[in-house]
C-alpha cells in the first residue's frame, strides 16, 4: 500500500436500504497501468467507480486515490483525475468547444486554447468542434466525451462502459486511442466495461464483480488459464452463471476474504 | 495569506466557467432571452394600464401613481431571482451534467455562487426593458426611486436566492419529481408580502407570517418612500436581517440534500 498504487481499497461495502450493493471488497491499481472492472448489470461496478471519484459515500471501508484518502480529500485530487460514463452528458445546446472550454475552465486548464487544438487533432473533432454536441452521431459524441475525460490530461482516469453502443471501427478507434495515451502519459486507467475483448486487449488486470462482491482477480491470460477457457467472455460466462470452475474459485476467494 | 490567493483564484475561475456554460446557451438562444423579457415587459403592460384607469377611480392610487407598477416590477425581481437560480441548476439536470460536475473541482458553494450569478444576469436582462418601457408608455421611471430602490433590489434579490437555493436542495433530495417547485414556490409568498396592498389588510392572525418575510418589509417599505417621500430604516434593517436568516437556512437546506444524494449515489443518476 504505497505511492507507487494510484489506487487502494480496503473493506469498501456500500449498502442502499436492504440492498449490499458493494460487500467488503478490496484491491490496488498499480500507477501506470490500466484495469478493467467486470461483472454482469448490478455486479456493483458502477458503485464502486462513483465511490472512488467521490460521488459516492461508502458506508465502510477505506479509499486512497493518488494519496489521498476519498471522499474527505477529494479535492486535493479531482482536477488530476477525470471520467467519462454513459450515464452523464455534456450540455447539448453547447458547442463541442463551448464544453471543452467550460470544463477546461473548471479543471483549471493551462494554455486551454492548445489543449483544446491538440484534442481537436488528436480526436479528430475539427469536423464538428463548433456544431452543437446534441447535433453529433454517438461515435461522435463518444470522442467529445473523452476529450472531455482528457482535457485536463488526468493522471487518474475512470471510464464507465467507455465504447458502449459504438460500432466496431470506433469502438477500435477509441481503445487504440486509449493504448497511446497511456503509453505517452503514463496515467492510470480504470475501466468499467461488458466488452471482453476490450478487456483482453487493454488491461493488465481484471477485477471481476458478481453481485457486489470481487470474485476473482489477475491478468487476462490468468483468467483465462485459471478457468481453463479460451477467452475471457467464457471466464465471465462461469463466473455470472456459477459455471464451470467459478464456484470453486469463488468460494476460495470467499474464505480469503 | 499566500495560500489562500490560489485558492481564490481557483474558486473565481470555477465559477466564472459555471457562469459562462449558462452565457453560452443563452447568447446562442434568442427564444430564451425573448422569454426572459417578455414576463416582466406583459406584467408592466397590464399594470400599467390598471393603473392609469385606478389614478382616476381611486384615490389611494392617485398620491402615488406609480405605486402599482413599481410594485410590479419588483415583485418580477423576486420571481427572476428566485427563477434564476433554480432553472440554472434544472439545466444541469436536463443536460445529465451533475455527474461531471460534481467530478470536477467544483464546490457546491460554487455551484450556488455560480447559479446567483446567473440569477442576477437573467433579472437584469428580464427587468431592465420592463423598467424602460414603462417611462414612455406611463410616464413613472422606477429610477426616479433612487437609492432605496437599490435596497429594495438587493433585498428581493437575495430573498429570491434562498429560496431558489432550498428549491435546488429539494430537487437534489427528490429528484425531477420536485421541478415544479421551480415554477410554483414563489407564489406562495405573494399573498402575505403585500406587493399591491399594505400588510394591514391581512387578517390581524395573518400579520406575523408577512412580518416574518423580507419582502413584505420590503413593499412596505416602497410604499413608504413614494407615500411619505422617506426611507424606512426599520423596514429596511428587518429585510436584511430575515434575508440572512433565509439564506443561512436555505444554504443548510442545500448542504443537507447534497449530503443526502452523495449518500444515496443520486448524483450520478440525476436527469430526465
Amino acid at each position: 500500500m504505497s505511492g507507487t498504487d494510484a489506487i487502494m481499497v480496503g473493506h469498501l461495502s456500500k449498502r442502499f436500504d436492504a440492498t449490499l450493493a458493494v460487500d467488503d471488497i478490496s484491491f490496488s491499481i498499480a500507477r501506470g497501468s490500466t484495469a478493467a472492472l467486470l461483472g454482469g448489470n448490478g455486479a456493483g461496478k458502477t458503485t464502486t467507480l462513483s465511490m472512488l471519484l467521490g460521488l459516492l459515500d461508502p458506508s465502510g471501508g477505506e479509499i486512497t486515490v493518488l494519496d489521498s484518502p476519498m471522499p474527505a480529500g477529494r479535492y486535493r485530487v479531482l482536477d488530476r483525475m477525470n471520467f467519462s460514463s454513459p450515464y452523464v452528458d455534456v450540455p447539448h445546446r453547447l458547442t463541442v468547444r463551448q464544453n471543452l472550454t467550460v470544463f477546461g475552465r473548471l479543471y483549471g486548464v493551462a494554455t486551454l486554447k492548445r489543449r483544446i487544438a491538440e484534442l481537436e487533432q488528436d480526436l479528430m473533432l475539427g469536423e464538428f468542434i463548433d456544431k452543437p454536441t446534441g447535433s453529433l452521431s454517438a461515435g461522435q459524441r463518444t470522442r467529445v466525451a473523452l476529450a472531455k475525460a482528457l482535457i485536463n490530461r488526468p493522471e487518474l482516469l475512470l471510464l464507465d462502459e467507455p465504447t458502449a453502443s459504438l460500432d466496431p471501427d470506433t469502438g477500435d478507434w477509441v481503445r487504440s486511442y486509449l493504448e497511446s495515451y497511456r503509453a505517452a502519459s503514463g496515467a492510470t486507467i480504470l475501466l468499467a466495461s461488458h466488452n471482453m475483448g476490450e478487456v483482453e486487449r487493454l488491461c493488465d488486470l481484471v477485477l471481476m464483480m458478481r453481485r457486489g462482491r470481487l470474485v476473482d482477480r489477475g491478468t487476462p491470460a490468468e483468467l483465462i488459464g485459471r478457468y481453463g477457457r479460451q477467452t475471457l467472455e467464457e471466464v465471465f460466462l462461469d463466473i455470472a452463471r456459477g459455471t464451470g470452475r467459478a464456484d470453486e474459485f469463488i468460494a476460495r476467494a470467499d474464505a480469503a476474504q | 495569506m499566500t495560500d489562500l490567493a490560489p485558492a481564490i483564484t481557483g474558486s473565481l475561475r470555477r465559477i466564472s466557467a459555471l457562469v459562462l456554460r449558462h452565457v453560452y446557451v443563452l447568447r446562442t438562444s434568442w427564444p430564451r432571452l425573448l422569454e426572459l423579457a417578455y414576463w416582466p415587459v406583459m406584467q408592466v403592460i397590464v399594470w400599467g394600464f390598471i393603473s392609469t384607469f385606478l389614478r382616476t377611480n381611486s384615490s389611494w392610487v392617485a398620491q402615488a401613481a406609480g405605486v402599482l407598477i413599481a410594485a410590479a416590477l419588483l415583485w418580477d425581481v423576486l420571481f427572476r431571482a428566485q427563477l434564476g437560480v433554480s432553472v440554472s441548476f434544472l439545466e444541469e439536470m436536463w443536460s445529465r451534467n451533475l455527474g461531471h460536475l460534481f467530478v470536477s473541482p467544483l464546490r457546491p458553494w460554487e455551484m450556488v455562487l455560480g447559479m446567483m450569478c446567473m440569477s442576477f444576469i437573467r433579472t437584469m436582462i428580464g427587468m431592465i426593458p420592463a423598467a424602460l418601457i414603462a417611462i414612455p408608455f406611463y410616464h413613472y421611471s422606477i429610477f426616479s426611486m433612487g437609492l432605496p430602490l437599490l435596497a429594495f433590489f438587493l433585498n428581493l434579490m437575495v430573498m429570491g436566492w434562498s429560496v431558489g437555493i432550498a428549491v435546488a436542495g429539494l430537487i437534489l433530495h427528490y429528484g425531477m419529481a420536485a421541478e415544479s417547485f421551480a415554477w410554483v414556490s414563489i407564489f406562495a409568498f405573494a399573498p402575505v408580502s403585500g406587493i399591491y396592498y399594505p400588510i394591514t389588510t391581512l387578517p390581524e392572525w395573518l400579520r406575523p407570517a408577512a412580518w416574518a418575510l423580507p419582502s413584505a418589509h420590503v413593499f412596505e417599505g416602497m410604499r413608504t418612500v413614494m407615500f411619505e417621500q422617506r426611507f424606512p430604516l426599520g423596514h429596511f434593517f428587518a429585510a436584511v436581517g430575515l434575508n440572512l436568516v433565509f439564506l443561512a437556512l436555505a444554504g443548510l437546506a442545500f448542504v443537507l440534500a447534497f449530503r443526502y444524494a452523495r449518500r444515496r449515489g443520486k448524483l450520478l443518476a440525476m436527469g430526465e
